[in-house]
């Protein structure tokens, strides 16, 4: 009783924290909010027009919003990048390290929903997928299995962070016996995350594209690559702007370990291109279609050659240790390795793993307006549920608010 | 028949199974207060939001909801139509066969299937897709045309794959649904409850014959081309955000009638009946003519085969 007093408290003593701030916070979060109303107003007429007014169709019947979703697992599956280091290497009070990781993963998960949420047909019928409730299709669907782990791991993040924070208010350490175990099964569970989001495409035998053992390797790599990329930018941004200290240190150990994953994403998107340009069956006419074009459709090859040559570039950088430990090429690498990234799963593993369509006719797909809008107000919804939580958390962090231990 | 089949005819039938699980119950509570919340158009559309998976259904429970859409579809199109029930016949397993050195590629068939089963005509959706292709490659995708229009069919050098539902025995799109809003019915049919499909669209990623199509946009039919003779899980008229597919005309074969396809083929390239029993036309087929099935490296196990008569 009296913890969950404290507990409203804590709630409510937090709410001035988020109201507080100057007037680039403001502009910051007006901008959101902007986009925000803006992606619903679209979302809106698609509701009511049905996905009509989304680009796809039959022969490319997910898009833009399923990509972004996919690269957002990847996000959140990466918030344990920081987590791991924290234990492996032993650098700063590890509340701190992982707490940013899950707030980052906390994000991610309610943006990954929502772009979920936006692609079904019926949304009203969204309780059809509620465990117990409606129906889920277990064990053969992935689609059900991904329900269960994505909601799962959201769940766990939200209640390590909720838990470390209330800890920091109340001005109690935090028990080791409660939250170790809960941090460390979240390194496999962010791992299973995007192990059954690849699942879910790789089991498809209609679609060759997707159809390859290594896709989930290949996920995984690239997450551990783009998660961390966005966290290093948060970082610095996150010690300039308050007394949070982070060492440089700590932010280099970071870019040399995504050197390595970054290497194995390239060797692994080698050994795939290898394997379908050796073999020239026909299921190499996907590949094709992204890298070349096929038939004069080549919409997609500039955004494919971007993606390796993003790629590369981004690898060299964090594999030379005098570009990783310069500010500069250090920015410029984890913005081109998010670029690389984020196109690589956004557009070009959908888009060609559904095109040629499965009897072989080409739809040229590329987002409508309200694909556009739609998931640049997701996109917002995730930013603002991060900034309001940082805004919290960082106060707590610092020691700069505490609840009233007295009562 | 073979083991397969007959175990197949002593599944018990679906969907006459009693409600009344624990999972309706907590279905209808909580799906009440968020029912309340989305819809707020009256009782009916409470009934309609909260209505369960076919497969749960108990018979009154499905003659109530048949009759509140025969009431919508009445109001809707100003016409009344049927929605029938009709379970699988026992003893029954339908497969289909294409004589592929007959068929001359007219597309009848697609026409004939538009008007029984009363897809969209705007945005238009069909099920059967006429693929011509060119002799010297033989089955190839990627030489596949299904926009063919010339003067007059057949055209030299070319030959014609009409595809639609294969009616997997090993259905992908099954399979994958997250919600179980698909399933096999025991004559084999793959059906879609259209009144749970969420729209998430992954069957139409797991099927490698394109069969599945979804409703983009509202589904629009004239009053006049409607088709009153429905299935509950057939050719009723769908609403939009759900996928959508042949069920080999359900309620015309369950009522021991050809499907439209067939009916209609002026060459007799289409054969239908019941591969449970030897004495049918299709098992002579299959037993006797050079049959295929389309891509069968998937091990869908199609009940449409693929032969060459001549």
């Amino acid at each position: 009783m009296e913890t969950l007093r404290t507990f409203g408290h804590f709630t409510i003593d937090s709410l001035p924290l988020v109201l507080k701030g100057d007037r680039y916070y403001y502009a910051w979060v007006a901008f959101l909010l902007l986009l925000m109303a803006l992606g619903g107003f679209a979302y809106a007429g698609q509701v009511r027009e049905g996905l009509i007014v989304t680009n796809m169709r039959d022969q490319v019947s997910w898009g833009f919003y399923i990509g972004n979703f996919t690269f957002l697992v990847g996000v959140a599956a990466a918030a344990i990048m920081l987590v791991i280091p924290a234990y492996v290497y032993h650098w700063g009070p590890i509340k701190e390290i992982t707490l940013l990781g899950e707030l980052l993963a906390v994000s991610a998960l309610v943006m990954c929903l929502g772009f979920v949420l936006v692609d079904i047909g019926r949304v009203d019928r969204f309780w059809h997928i509620i465990p117990f409730v409606g129906r889920l299709n277990l064990p053969s669907s992935l689609l059900a299995w991904d329900v269960l782990a994505l909601n799962g791991y959201l769940l766990l993040n939200w209640t390590v962070v909720t838990y470390l924070l209330y800890c920091s208010y109340t001005g109690k350490e935090y028990n080791k016996s409660v939250v170790i175990p809960l941090v460390l099964s979240s390194i496999p569970m962010a791992v299973s995350i995007h192990t059954v989001t690849a699942f879910l495409y790789n089991g498809l035998a209609a679609r060759p594209f997707w159809n390859s053992a290594i896709l989930a390797p290949r996920f995984l790599a690239s997450a551990f690559c783009s998660g961390p990329a966005i966290l290093l930018i948060l970082l610095q941004i996150l010690r300039r702007t308050t007394r949070l200290k982070v060492q440089d240190e700590a932010i280099f150990k970071v870019a040399e370990l995504m050197a390595y994953t970054m290497g194995f994403n390239l060797l692994l998107t080698v050994a795939e291109v290898f394997k379908e340009f050796y073999s020239n069956t026909e299921h190499l006419v996907f590949i094709r279609y992204l890298f070349f074009g096929l038939k004069g459709h080549n919409g997609l090859v500039p955004f494919a050659w971007a993606s390796i040559l993003t790629g590369v570039v981004a690898f060299l950088l964090f594999l030379i240790p005098k570009t990783r430990t310069n500010w500069v090429t250090l920015n410029i690498g984890c913005v081109l390795i998010y670029a690389s990234v984020y196109i690589e799963k956004g557009m070009a593993l959908i888009i060609p793993g559904l095109t040629p369509d499965v009897l072989g006719d080409i739809y040229v797909y590329r987002p409508s307006l309200t694909e556009l809008l739609v998931a640049a107000g997701i996109f917002a919804m995730g930013f603002l549920v991060f900034t309001l939580m940082l805004k919290i958390a960082v106060p707590i962090m610092l020691g700069e608010f505490t609840g009233r231990k007295a009562e | 028949m073979s083991d397969a089949t007959s175990r197949s005819l002593r599944m018990t039938r679906r969907g006459l199974r009693p409600a009344g699980s624990r999972r309706a119950f907590l279905g209808g509570a909580l799906a009440a207060v968020a029912g309340a919340l989305a819809t707020g158009c009256g009782r009916e559309g409470m009934e309609a939001f909260l209505q369960h998976n076919f497969r749960e259904l108990s018979r009154d429970e499905l003659d109530r909801i048949i009759k509140r859409l025969e009431g919508e579809a009445k109001r809707r199109y100003g016409k009344k139509i049927r929605i029938g029930k009709e379970p699988a016949m026992q003893g029954v397993v339908f497969g289909y066969a294409l004589d592929l050195s007959r068929c001359i590629g007219c597309r009848r068939c697609v026409h004939a299937c538009v008007q029984e089963n009363n897809p969209s005509r705007s945005p238009e959706i069909q099920w059967i897709r006429v693929l011509q292709m060119e002799k010297e490659k033989g089955v190839d995708l990627e030489a596949a045309d299904a926009y063919y229009n010339p003067e007059e069919v057949p055209q030299e050098g070319h030959f014609y794959m009409p595809v639609q539902c294969q009616q997997c025995k090993n259905p992908p799109c099954v399979k994958v649904c997250p919600v179980g809003a698909t399933w096999k019915d025991p004559d084999g049919i793959v059906v879609i409850d259209y009144n749970w499909c969420i729209g998430c669209r992954y069957c139409m990623a797991a099927c490698p014959y394109g069969a599945r199509h979804f409703n983009w946009g509202e589904p629009t039919v004239q009053p006049a081309d409607l088709n009153p003779e429905t299935h509950y899980l057939g050719n009723r008229p769908r609403p939009k955000g759900v996928v959508e597919k042949c069920t080999f005309c359900i309620q015309r074969t369950r009522k021991g009638l050809y499907p439209a396809c067939v009916e209609v083929c002026p060459t007799g390239s289409r054969k239908f009946g019941n591969l449970a029993d030897p004495k049918s036309e299709i098992r002579y087929i299959l037993e006797n003519k050079r049959v295929f099935v389309f891509k069968g490296e998937l091990n869908t196990q199609p009940k449409f085969f693929y032969f060459y008569g001549v």
